[in-house]
């Protein structure tokens, strides 16, 4: 009898434990405040996409500025935000705008812009499709053609490869893409190097990358509306499929991460190593694009 | 130390008795350390759950999503509104998911894993002795990234020349992890069938059995609660493995119709996702959901093992 109640003690305890814990998200989120952003050691976390790109930069700031030690890590773009958002990391990198992120308060943290990133769609070497129209690739990716006869390919089922949902390349391809449509359900990567690998290696795919990845012999990128992924067409807006790289800061970036943010958005890695990684630099671009996707020119 | 402790008091009987000694007080330390280290353990343990639990509930008690829609539905929608402006939480395909390649897995490599066992322990124990359990273990501790980019680059372009298609799939997936859990069930056969002691084999034999009729009628009987114990903590590794399955299966969030589509588990999706959304937000707790099911799978796993562990089919003699 007694065992009996305090079995039933802790199980009601359990529960209430349990109750509480779930309405009260304080208890178990991210949500510790603040640091503010002007350590001599700065963290980075977030987006993969631009991860190689920062970590280049931050070992030729190390060596310029012996005492600022910087770690990069990656964990994506919804870390990066939630990260920086948190105060815990000094930068949270993001491929997407802060606002473009649910549960995210745009309002606490500061965005700087730090380079452009064009996305292409690209297919296995065997489609000698080299040139799609918009609506095109639009009906591909949301299921409504599934054989490349249909877009003059060779007779041959169309094998759709997307990245995980909620990744920064899939939403700016999807925003410039599919205009609110929803896209099929297929098969999902989660890195640019996966779906490198897997349009290398599977016949009749279909996926998109980052400008920086599009290499390799067995893959090629595809034209779209008879216009090709270059720096000049991404900087007019003729190559409508790019965005930004965001650093998001804690509040007013200050001290050493304030002079970092400025470092890379110098013209010495700009033009050098944003390049060579296959970003654009900022200071080219002859138009502006806002988190809803609107294109003014400047 | 006993005669130190003499030499050192002036009052060496009265000393000796009151004063503790150095072995009892290492005893004591002994003792507080490995408690305190329990604790720890407790408090790790209870923490993980009730971190995992309350967080996995939010979707359900913030979030406002139907528990029931959560677990049937099946259209996975998490970022892109549907026409109504809706997103949709449904998890069925990848609980199908989950489960299809973990029960596959284990009934394809149960009987591979029990000729090896028989094998190393009735048929060649000494030669299975030396270089097969080596080999089993060695196969135990391979990290899982291993397996799946053999998959990724053996396994999956095989499929697709096969059979055409993309080769991502359940079946691809099958085949991972059977490799992955044919070492774990084999080792635990083996120390099932060492269970079954000598005088089993030896009163079969004597009493004319082949060794078929030994092996099939006798020492597999009484092993079947180790067997059975065996294939279970395979399928709960074969149920919980993230990564080699997330490089093969496809990770498509439909309900597969078919052993090549591309289809995904829990834990694809989970590891996929957790990277791309931000704390707080409904895309977050889902996964934290997805990953309660997890944890409770893995419970109910461990309750099956213990179930099947209290009976045994072994009686040790001497009427």
């Amino acid at each position: 009898m007694k065992k009996n109640l305090i079995r039933i003690g802790i199980i009601l305890i359990a529960v209430l434990a349990l109750y509480y814990g779930s309405t009260h998200r304080g208890l178990t989120s991210n949500t510790v405040s603040s640091t503010h952003a002007t350590t001599k050691n700065i963290l980075i976390v977030g987006s993969t996409a631009l991860q190689p790109l920062v970590e280049k930069a931050s070992s030729m700031y190390e060596k310029e500025n012996p005492n600022t030690s910087i770690s990069v890590q990656g964990g994506g773009s919804g870390a990066g935000l939630t990260q920086v958002q948190a105060g815990s990391v000094q930068i949270g990198d993001s491929d997407i705008f802060a606002s473009q992120e649910e549960g995210i308060k745009p309002s606490k943290i500061v965005d700087h812009k730090v380079a452009v990133v064009g996305i292409a769609p690209v297919v296995n070497k065997d489609i000698n499709v080299s040139n799609l129209s918009m609506k095109q690739l639009r009906d591909i990716f949301t299921g409504k053609i599934t054989n490349w006869k249909d877009v003059g390919g060779p007779d041959m089922a169309i094998t759709v490869v997307n990245r995980s949902s909620g990744s920064g390349t899939r939403t700016v391809f999807e925003d410039s893409v599919l205009k609110g449509e929803t896209a099929v359900k297929a098969q999902e990567q989660d890195s640019n190097g996966t779906v490198q690998k897997i349009i290398s290696s599977t016949p009749g795919s279909i996926s998109y990358l980052a400008s920086g990845y599009i290499s390799g012999k067995n893959l090629r990128a595809v034209k779209v509306d008879n216009v090709s992924l270059t720096t000049e067409n991404i900087e007019n807006n003729k190559w409508k499929i790019w965005g930004y790289e965001h650093m998001y800061t804690h509040g007013k970036a200050e001290g050493q991460t304030a002079s970092f943010i400025k470092y890379f958005k110098s013209k010495k890695v700009q033009n050098g190593i944003v390049k060579e990684l296959g970003y654009i630099p900022l200071a080219g671009m002859k138009v502006d694009k806002n988190s809803q996707g609107k294109v003014t020119s400047k | 130390m006993a005669r130190r402790n003499k030499k050192n008091s002036q009052d060496p009987i009265k000393e000796s008795l009151l004063r503790k000694s150095i072995s009892a007080k290492k005893d004591m330390f002994g003792r507080s350390l490995s408690l305190s280290a329990l604790i720890l353990i407790g408090v790790v343990v209870f923490s993980i759950f009730f971190f995992v639990l309350s967080r996995g509930l939010m979707a359900f008690t913030l979030d406002g999503i139907n528990p029931f829609k959560f677990i049937f539905g099946t259209v996975w929608n998490p970022t892109t509104p549907d026409s109504n402006g809706n997103l949709q939480f449904g998890a069925f395909p990848m609980i199908v998911g989950s489960f299809l390649v973990t029960l596959l897995s284990a009934l394809v490599a149960t009987p591979f894993a029990i000729a090896t066992a028989l094998f190393m322990v009735e048929l060649q124990s000494n030669w299975g002795k030396k270089i097969m359990h080596p080999v089993v273990e060695l196969l135990v501790g391979i990290p899982s990234v291993v397996y799946g980019f053999i998959g990724l680059t053996v396994v999956v372009p095989l499929l697709r020349k096969t059979f055409g298609g993309s080769g991502f799939g359940i079946l691809a997936g099958t085949i991972v992890l059977f490799v992955m859990i044919l070492p774990t069930i084999t080792s635990l056969t083996v120390d099932a069938l060492r269970n079954v002691p000598n005088h089993y084999r030896e009163l079969a034999l004597a009493i004319g059995a082949t060794r078929w009729q030994m092996i099939y009628k006798v020492i597999l009987r009484a092993a079947t609660p180790g067997i059975l114990t065996a294939v279970v903590f395979g399928m709960a590794r074969a149920f919980g493995e993230a990564l080699a399955v997330q490089m093969v299966v496809g990770n498509a969030p439909i309900m597969p119709n078919g052993l090549l589509e591309s289809a995904s588990t829990l834990t694809s999706i989970l590891t996929q996702g957790i990277g791309n959304t931000s704390d707080g937000s409904v895309q977050n707790d889902v996964l934290w959901t997805l990953a309660t099911l997890l944890l409770i799978m893995s419970l109910f796993f461990n309750l099956i093992i213990r179930f099947i562990g209290k009976r045994t089919n072994i009686t040790q003699g001497g009427h």
